[in-house]
């Protein structure tokens, strides 16, 4: 049976429940559900807000690295501190999180496994007192965007030779629907980008929201054509499913060249001619 | 405290599928429903009994999944 490539990436529930108060470790909650931190959270543990503290308020853009650098220092994390991350929704914001961090080069940052779903389920304990942590001054490393791509590079992807993954649902990537049934609509036109191969984001999980072994996700990428040989470049509607899957990718899967597309389906959905293709 | 009395299922909305967790935190129950494919949250509620939490956690999944507009593919 294989193993992840970097098993160093993610930790167990019962690690974090243990060192959760562990000064060289900072423990962070990001959901989509902003306001679920306050209802109870691992002790110990901050809250991030994905909608104002993990991207720019004004441009459609990752946070700056000067607030990037406000955020960390006020959190308490210095750049050898172990930063756990964990949410709602198995952990889609908490790959966002990871991925903006992974980008400005912050060295150990961690998901807990299955996220504040597996959590709640084994019962284990919440507060809703926020930890104080004393500030630091935090220096970032300039973006690594070799992780990040853009429109040109999705454009150039038509091309062929590199492996493009839509990690929606299959509603969303036939075009049926435009948006997750429930949630508003960011986009003109439904489908998929040409060539992409449909992988929704929740088969690379099990039941209980924990990542699946090394082996069956092998198997769910490469059976559709998604190998490590190739570049491989993954979007959904607005860049944390495929936050998600590019950690699968990158880091459980050690593909060499994985980038998280984030402009993703409101970007490309709305954009004059480009070409779109509709169907499962 | 710790999240008691955790349950899960599934229920069918039209031809959606909710996913409709509840458990117990303190004196208050608590309901969050996910619309299963893709499993984005779209409502959580409290209330003083599981029936409470769940029936308006789902009256307002209800809400937005009827605003879902569905359209021809083929």
């Amino acid at each position: 049976m294989a193993s992840y490539a970097h098993p160093e990436l993610l930790v167990e529930t019962a690690w974090v429940e243990k060192h959760g108060n562990d000064p060289r470790v900072r423990v962070v909650e990001v959901d989509v559900d902003t306001a679920a931190y306050d209802e109870g959270h691992v002790e110990g543990a901050l809250g991030w807000n994905w909608t104002t503290q993990l991207c720019d308020t004004v441009q459609r853009d990752i946070i700056p690295k000067a607030a990037f650098e406000r955020l960390m220092g006020q959190s308490g994390i210095s750049p050898e501190t172990t930063v756990v991350l964990y949410g709602d929704n198995n952990n889609w914001f908490a790959a966002w999180a990871l991925w903006q961090m992974k980008i400005y080069g912050h060295k150990d940052v961690r998901l807990m496994n299955g996220g504040r779903k597996k959590w709640l389920a084994e019962g284990r304990a919440l507060t809703k007192e926020a930890p104080k942590v004393p500030p630091t001054t935090y220096r970032a490393f300039d973006p690594d965007l070799s992780i990040r791509a853009f429109l040109p590079d999705v454009q150039k992807a038509l091309g062929g030779g590199l492996g493009l993954v839509d990690v929606r649902s299959p509603d969303e990537f036939s075009g049926k629907i435009l948006a997750p049934p429930g949630l508003p609509e960011t986009c003109q036109r439904g489908g998929h980008i040409p060539g992409a191969k449909s992988i929704p984001w929740g088969q690379a999980c099990n039941e209980d929201g924990t990542f699946k072994s090394a082996d069956d996700l092998k198997k769910l990428y490469e059976g559709k054509g998604i190998t490590p040989d190739k570049p491989v470049i993954a979007y959904c509607r607005i860049g944390e499913r495929s936050s998600h899957s590019w950690f699968v990718l990158k880091y459980l899967l050690g593909y060499k060249d994985v980038k998280n597309y984030d402009g993703s389906w409101t970007e490309w959905g709305n954009l004059v001619r480009a070409p779109v293709e509709r169907g499962a | 405290m710790r999240p008691e009395d955790y349950r899960k299922r599934e229920e069918a909305v039209g031809e959606w599928r909710l996913g409709i967790i509840t458990y117990r935190l303190g004196e208050e129950y608590v309901c969050e429903v996910d619309n299963v494919s893709p499993g984005a949250r779209l409502a959580r509620a409290k209330g003083r009994t599981r029936e409470a939490a769940e029936t308006q956690a789902l009256g307002k999944a209800r809400h937005l999944l009827s605003k879902t507009r569905v359209r021809p593919v083929g």
